[in-house]
């Protein structure tokens, strides 16, 4: 028999005190440190917190109340007055509820396409085909919703479209980049890593720049691409790029073994990279993938360069256009920041879960 | 098979006919001028030191290793470039590998199944059943919806024979099936090899178990430096090996 030493039971506020004692107090420098720090934190988080809540004005109180303050507190009013220009752009304003319902359908069709009984190709392409023609539709107008051109369009579905669809069109052609930068035929070998070389060498600035200027230049007279729809190519080109590589990490950490049992069971190259090489490559590859989401939706705020006016300018745009509210852009700038970080760290926690879910089953 | 009846005609008695076989890997020269012929329902055993060629060889039977001259006829089929061959032979000969190489992202029964289902177009439920009588014959039916990373390696190994038994091939090549397994789990794998071996099925087997080529071999094989040294039935080939580098090696892996 061992001796067993007795385990101390400490009282919970004990054992905060030791813990304290022990990272934060442990010398007298790094007691000094610790007082410092905090000291820091809590002035900075009080004066913030003075400025944005207790001294602030909220709700629809006019431009007065807010020039009444001299910059004392957050005017908050000016998202109360401005917000459908923040989030629509200028869409007619009569007919703002078509982009909001547009909004909310996406946010949908995420989230459906976020629960694993969904994950049917059928049910998948089903949703993603009905819901981009509604989007569209509500969008767009025709059948008997009055027509929107799309150089109207702005705000947050621009945002969100451009995002939504530049990552989930650019997926499979980055994976397609990916196998091919591995294929053993030299053309498609060379092709895929000339694109992805190329792409990758370049700013998005400069792709949506050649998508909306130089692009016309290439085409016969009269003929033209609406203009929205070729900074989505661009987006999607671009952003097929960054996915192939970093699908190409994880095809790389498979060992050798997984092709040669799908060689020896038969499977040939389709059916041994769709069942039993991609599953894997693209589970190994999640947090990576997350990240280049994340690039994409705020990369898209780029696209103010070709004069497409997404979420963030129109945050700008309603705030510095406005004589009477022109000086309240910090607060508007914080409006978009929170709606960024919303979705920033949705698709964080999402990740998250994915990846606790997906190796479930292969805990041992 | 009709599409490959204008092939070589098969052989009533031969299943896998190798004729003047080599293979470099670069400058080293990995298999030089194999010759070998397996009947139908023959039991062969491949031995012999690290680095001899014997897993090539039996590599370059489905392709997964592309020899560079010689032919290779496996069933009637000749191995070349042709994707049609290739696949027709696949569809015949299973192989278990020395790390198992299951795939870890589907359950058990599910590596039973996935050549069954998407190679040869069976019905799922078909599949399962036939998957389900196989894995009892492994006797590993009870941790079907297990995956592989929660299983032994000794149980693994048993899901892979499975998984290659699912496709019903006629013959089965096992490239040192024990070598990467704990000792205590080498008997269940050998135990399932020699039952295998029992019901006809035609093998080439690569592996050190000298106890498992007596039990079984009709034939062993002893290969040094890329060529067949020497082969001959188990009681022959062990009690009297002809060759020096033979005897050398029976003294190292049989301790005497």
């Amino acid at each position: 028999m061992s001796t067993l030493r007795p385990v101390v039971h400490r009282a919970p506020s004990e054992r905060v005190l030791a813990w304290l004692r022990a990272n934060l107090f442990s010398s007298p420098a790094n007691t000094v440190t610790t007082v410092l720090v905090v000291a820091l934190i809590a002035w900075l988080g009080g004066r913030f917190a003075e400025w944005a809540v207790l001294d602030a004005v909220w709700g629809k109180a006019g431009v007065a109340a807010c020039n009444a303050l001299a910059g004392e507190g957050a005017c908050w009013a000016v998202v109360a007055e401005k917000w459908r220009q923040m989030l629509f752009g200028i869409y007619p304003p009569a007919e703002q509820w078509r982009p909001a319902a547009a909004v909310v359908l996406l946010c949908a069709m995420l989230v459906v396409s976020a629960m694993r009984g969904f994950w049917r190709p059928w049910r998948f392409a089903g949703v993603w085909i009905v819901g981009t023609a509604i989007c569209a539709w509500l969008m767009g107008g025709g059948l008997g919703l009055a027509r929107v051109e799309t150089a109207q369009w702005g705000g947050l579905p621009i945002t969100l479209m451009l995002a939504v669809y530049g990552t989930f069109l650019a997926f499979p052609l980055g994976v397609l980049l990916a196998l091919g930068r591995r294929s053993q035929l030299p053309i498609i070998r060379s092709v895929s890593i000339a694109y992805i070389e190329l792409v990758r060498g370049v700013p998005l600035i400069t792709v949506l720049f050649m998508a909306s200027i130089m692009f016309a230049l290439f085409l016969p007279e009269g003929i033209s691409f609406d203009k929205l729809l070729r900074a989505q190519v661009a987006i999607v080109l671009f952003n097929a790029a960054y996915i192939a590589e970093v699908v190409r990490g994880g095809l790389q950490a498979l060992p050798r073994g997984q092709y040669e049992a799908a060689d020896a069971l038969g499977l040939g190259y389709w059916k041994t990279q769709l069942l039993v090489i991609l599953p894997q490559a693209l589970r190994i590859t999640i947090p990576a993938q997350v990240n280049s989401f994340i690039d994409n939706f705020k990369d898209t705020s780029l696209v103010i360069i070709v004069s497409i006016f997404d979420f963030l300018y129109a945050v700008k745009q309603s705030v510095v256009s406005d004589l009477d509210w022109r000086h309240y852009f910090i607060e508007g700038y914080l409006f978009a920041m929170a709606i960024y970080w919303v979705f920033c760290y949705a698709m964080s926690r999402y990740s998250q879960w994915l990846e606790r879910h997906l190796n479930r089953d292969r805990r041992s | 098979m009709e599409i490959l009846a204008h092939d070589i005609p098969a052989d009533a008695d031969s299943i896998i006919k190798v004729q003047g076989l080599n293979k470099w890997y670069g400058d080293f020269q990995a298999l030089r001028d194999i010759d070998l012929t397996v009947r139908r329902g023959e039991r062969i055993v491949i031995c012999g030191p690290s680095g001899s060629g014997k897993s090539t060889l039996i590599r370059c039977l489905n392709r997964l290793e592309q020899h560079q001259s010689g032919t290779v006829i496996v069933d009637g089929v000749e191995l070349d470039d042709s994707i049609r061959h290739i696949e027709a032979i696949r569809n015949e000969v299973g192989m278990v590998f020395q790390h198992f190489n299951l795939f870890p992202h589907l359950t058990v029964l599910e590596n039973c199944t996935l050549a069954p289902i998407w190679v040869k177009r069976l019905p799922r439920a078909q599949a399962d059943a036939i998957a389900m009588k196989l894995l009892e014959r492994v006797k590993i039916a009870d941790q079907s919806h297990k995956y592989p990373g929660q299983l032994s390696g000794g149980q693994q190994q048993r899901v892979a024979i499975a998984r290659a038994l699912c496709m019903s091939p006629r013959i089965m090549l096992f490239d040192e099936p024990t070598s990467a397994l704990d000792p205590e789990m080498v008997k269940e794998v050998l135990d399932t090899m020699v039952a295998l071996a029992r019901d006809g099925m035609t093998m080439l087997c690569v592996t050190h178990e000298m106890g498992f080529a007596r039990a079984v071999a009709d034939r062993v094989i002893f290969m040094d430096n890329g060529e067949i040294v020497e082969q001959a039935p188990p009681q022959e080939f062990f009690a009297h090996p002809k060759s020096e580098r033979t005897k050398q090696f029976l003294d190292q892996v049989l301790d005497r």
